[in-house]
């Protein structure tokens, strides 16, 4: 979308930048509820595997690093986007998208090798919040990544560039409120068990 | 002309800044993992845990999310809903595991 085709409310905002902000705030409500359940259910599981058998804290705070990291590489995408530096703009976004399949690689290897010492969805209450949550979390890492190499598609093609930075900067919403997430779930799963 | 930027979405930070920020957050990340440990930190644990992870958060939604220069519309628009997922995360967990539940007070002779 061009600059020149941007709608903006009476209140003199961009109609995108609110309508997603809105977005983000329904978010909030399906992860807090999630997180809601997983916390009601703590402890309650009548079988193992329980927390602290299985998660490995060192592994996950990598992980937890490489998110952190992948935001600073999008607000460096957005601030080369506006001053028109398409160059680095494409390096950051590809970053960006990299750092994210890097989680969603440690994700893949932390279920399947939790799904090897028998934890499953089904096994125990433990099983079911756990993998509905973070694989609810991970499902929004995928969408962002998707997103993001589409960008940096776009930008190789050279279709991005200064006018479309609300584009990116939405994107970026959608990326940190993934990595705000992270940071509420590594808190409440990992760390306090 | 500011008053109009301030309404088109906010002048955002600087790259100076968002490194900054960056280094806080892998600062207090570390404390994080720190605390978790560090057994001399264990019976404060879950505050100190909170209070980190409440840091981390406000800085990402702050400084890379733009709220702090955005229109307060967009923080309304986010900051509504997370107060009412933190209101019904705590109504849950009082009800389960709060003292005046139904089960609690039976167990007592209040009911």
């Amino acid at each position: 979308m061009t600059h020149a085709s941007v709608t903006h409310t009476s209140m003199g905002l961009d109609s995108r930048k609110m309508a997603f902000w809105a977005f983000i705030g329904s978010e909030c409500l399906l992860f807090g509820s999630l997180i809601s359940t997983y916390l009601v259910y703590k402890g309650k599981s009548v079988v193992g595997p329980y927390p602290h058998d299985i998660l490995n804290i060192p592994f996950t705070s990598v992980s937890t690093f490489d998110l952190l990291m992948s935001s600073l590489m999008m607000v460096l995408a957005l601030a080369a986007v506006q001053r028109g530096d398409m160059r680095w703009a494409k390096v950051w976004l590809f970053m960006t998208a990299l750092l994210g399949m890097f989680f969603l690689g440690g994700q893949v290897y932390e279920f399947t090798s939790f799904v090897h010492e028998g934890l499953t969805l089904q096994r125990n209450l433990f099983g079911a919040t756990f993998f509905v949550l973070t694989g609810t979390h991970g499902a929004h890492v995928t969408v962002g990544v998707l997103w993001l190499l589409t960008l940096w598609v776009r930008a190789l093609q050279g279709k991005l560039g200064p006018a479309n930075a609300m584009t990116v900067e939405i994107t970026g919403l959608y990326w940190h409120f993934v990595d705000v997430v992270w940071i509420v779930i590594f808190t409440v799963v990992y760390l306090i068990q | 002309m500011a008053e109009a930027r301030q309404a088109a979405g906010g002048a955002h930070p600087s790259v100076g800044t968002y490194l900054r920020v960056a280094a806080v957050l892998v600062i207090l990340t570390v404390l994080e993992v720190g605390v978790f440990y560090v057994p001399a930190f264990h019976p404060v644990l879950v505050p100190a845990l909170v209070v980190l992870s409440a840091a981390k958060f406000s800085l990402v939604v702050l400084f890379y999310m733009h709220l702090k220069t955005d229109s307060r519309f967009f923080a309304f628009l986010f900051g509504a809903p997370l107060l009412l997922a933190a209101a019904v995360l705590v109504a849950l967990l009082f009800l389960f595991f709060g003292a005046l539940t139904l089960r609690g007070a039976a167990g007592t002779g209040m009911a």
